[in-house]
């Protein structure tokens, strides 16, 4: 009875349509959207070159990689994880394929060698993680070192610079004769996947669950280690992906490719609302936050700031990304508290 | 009775242990290249490890609360280039005052640290992932992408790690009171005790009193503190302040914990291990750079060396619980 009312609350809640409207307007994805227009706003007035169709998308080759790195980071993150190996892996994998090209591999060829050792070393992390147990932060931290390590003991200062004409396709080529970069379009594949994995299957469901609570999770039956490892796998896989992109755009491999990706990459999560700790967050708010931070960096360039004030934006978006929240949070519990106070007040004066 | 003799010795097995490596891989070494057991060698191995074991022994608290700090490669680059750049146009700066400027420098790039994690409720591993590349990108900032060189220091600046007190290299007192202090805080103050309860059981810390918001801008603080002492010594002794100086220390630095028996969820290690744990890296550096192109094996070698030693931890710790357990079953 008393289920069955609640669920009719619940119902009449969530069709009320005004409560709908402010509850997406005051949602992070849509400050967010505002964000991302406010940016276009801005740069189309500062440089005329902004708001052109084909530079607008070839953009897009400068951040659909690192964009693709963040995509299956949800996932780790959502359940309590992290990676910062993966910019390590992509190094592995590009120099993986960059030995097999050595040696006369055709491109699809490539590819394979690409997307396995990214699996590869991916499941080394959720191995390390799932079965000996230590923290994913100090695993990545070592594999970090561990994964570009080997590319840089082997590669030395040298690099592999030959690949099949082909291999150019996946990094340079357009969509038919259209100018949609196919990195781009890749990037909203992959995005469309990860996010009907993450909200439309029961492997999404387990994550949130896995986040809010890993006991409570484990005893209710969800094999939280297997998702765990499955998670560093896929990140690898798609680490795999991004080396194949990379590699195939600037067509060269040396040890330190891709160096401080995996900042980028997290960055994207937590802008996009993922809760670091865990448990909240969904696909829409990374996908806006990738675009949001490929076009300042875009716009950014094109008014000639240097290298180092990108640095330096990554890093404070990250920290701000997490910050402002927190501060909200806190904001918002005191004053609660203040309200229950004086109610307490109210109620004592009554008395 | 037993079983508590036996938790004991494994917990006091790690110092020996890490002084029987280091002496049995320097008779390696020692067979294999003569020239390494020199006695200028030898120095040159301390002189070394004393940076690593200073920034150590500040990663170290950080880690023993549960926490980490990315940050401690950037905030060496950015107090040594600002040091350096201070000591390039004032020529007149006495080093000492120079010194107390670059910790000044850290402490407050610690703090930043700090606060973002005590007050604003940063993860620690995402604020110093974030100041790192904020701290790296204003090294490039401050110093406009150059380098400050040794004919732009002055000679009693580099003279500050060099120079001899008692025939001992500076380098090494400073590690060495460092150290000290490091074992005298932990051991016998009040907030080195509250530190370990942190990371040793957080809820209860925090029930008997111990405020975490306070400890974790401490740790934060020194660790900033001990990276800007760290930045001019390493500008001074290396005699150039170069702007990707020092990228990737804080892995050496989490090395040298881990080695030290550090547990990386928290709540134990002492400073003795830490010591031992930065030598015995600073051993591992100095030999590979004296065997032919190992230095490209260095970085593999060093996540190599962290994931065992940390894999390592987890069992002994692992022991430890189930002796604890049967002890309490008995």
């Amino acid at each position: 009875m008393s289920d069955n009312l609640v669920r009719q609350d619940r119902l009449i809640d969530e069709f009320s349509f005004k409560k709908r409207i402010t509850k997406l307007l005051s949602s992070w994805e849509f400050i967010l959207f505002l964000t991302l227009v406010g940016i276009f706003i801005l740069f189309s007035f500062i440089s005329p070159y902004f708001l052109d169709y084909f530079n607008l998308m070839n953009a897009s080759f400068s951040f659909a990689e690192k964009s693709i790195l963040a995509l299956p980071m949800i996932f780790v993150i959502l359940a309590g994880d992290i990676d910062i190996s993966v910019a390590s892996i992509l190094a592995l994998s590009s120099f993986a394929m960059g030995n097999a090209s050595a040696r006369g591999a055709g491109a699809g060829t490539l590819v394979v060698v690409g997307l396995v050792t990214g699996l590869a070393a991916g499941m080394v992390n959720g191995f390390l993680v799932t079965k000996i147990k230590i923290p994913s932060i100090a695993v990545t931290l070592a594999t970090l070192s561990i994964f570009r390590g080997i590319s840089q003991a082997i590669l030395r200062d040298n690099a592999y610079t030959h690949y099949p004409e082909k291999f150019a396709y996946f990094g340079q080529g357009y969509i038919g004769k259209s100018v949609i970069p196919f990195e781009f379009v890749f990037f909203l594949i992959m995005a469309l996947i990860i996010g009907f994995v993450l909200h439309k299957t029961t492997y999404g469901r387990k994550l949130y669950a896995i986040g809010n609570s890993a006991s409570a999770s484990r005893f209710s039956g969800i094999n939280v280690d297997r998702i765990r490892f499955t998670n560093f796998a896929i990140n690898g896989l798609f680490a795999g992906m991004a080396a194949v992109l990379l590699t195939s755009r600037i067509g060269s491999t040396r040890p330190n490719i891709a160096t401080g990706w995996e900042l980028e990459a997290i960055t994207l999560v937590v802008l996009g609302g993922v809760a670091i700790t865990g448990g909240k967050g969904n696909i829409f708010g990374v996908v806006i936050a990738s675009l949001l931070v490929g076009y300042l960096k875009f716009g950014m360039a094109l008014v000639n700031l240097s290298a180092k004030v990108m640095i330096i934006t990554t890093g404070a978006l990250l920290i701000i990304a997490v910050l402002v929240p927190k501060i909200l949070e806190i904001v918002k519990a005191n004053r609660k508290l203040h309200s229950q106070r004086s109610e307490l007040k109210d109620e004592r004066k009554a008395s | 009775m037993k079983t508590k003799t036996e938790i004991k010795k494994l917990l006091e097995s790690r110092e020996p242990v890490l002084v029987g490596l280091i002496l049995f891989f320097m008779l390696v070494m020692t067979i294999a290249m003569p020239r390494f057991i020199h006695a200028s060698n030898l120095a040159n191995i301390l002189k070394d490890s004393s940076i690593l074991i200073i920034v150590s022994l500040g990663q170290f608290l950080v880690i023993l609360t549960g926490g980490i700090d990315l940050s401690v490669g950037s905030n060496i680059a950015f107090s040594g280039m600002a040091a350096s750049l201070i000591n390039q146009n004032h020529p007149g700066i006495s080093p000492w005052i120079i010194l107390l400027i670059g910790m000044a420098i850290g402490l407050g790039l610690g703090m930043i640290n700090g606060s973002l994690v005590a007050f604003g409720k940063v993860p620690a591993i995402i604020a110093t992932l974030g100041t790192m590349s904020v701290f790296r990108g204003f090294t490039f900032v401050i110093s406009k992408g150059q380098w400050v060189t040794a004919h732009e220091m002055t000679d009693p600046f580099m003279n500050l790690p060099h120079g001899d007190i008692l025939g001992v290299p500076n380098l090494i007192w400073f590690a060495f009171f460092v150290t000290a202090a490091f074992f005298y805080f932990m051991r016998y103050t009040r907030s080195g005790r509250e530190i370990y309860s942190i990371g040793g059981n957080k809820s209860a810390a925090v029930l008997v009193g111990v405020s975490e918001k306070k400890v974790q801008f401490l740790i934060f603080s020194i660790s900033g503190f001990v990276s800007g002492m760290a930045g001019v010594l390493w500008a001074a002794r290396y005699a150039a302040a170069v702007n990707e100086m020092a990228a990737g220390f804080e892995l050496q630095t989490v090395a040298a914990c881990v080695l030290g028996g550090v547990s990386v969820a928290g709540g134990s290690g002492s400073v003795a291990g830490v010591l031992l744990g930065a030598l015995f890296m600073g051993l591992l550096n100095n030999s590979m750079t004296m065997i032919r192109n190992m230095a490209f094996f260095q970085m593999l070698l060093q996540g190599l060396i962290v994931i065992s030693a940390m894999a390592f931890n987890v069992v002994m710790e692992r022991r430890q619980d189930k002796m604890l357990l049967n002890r309490r079953l008995a």
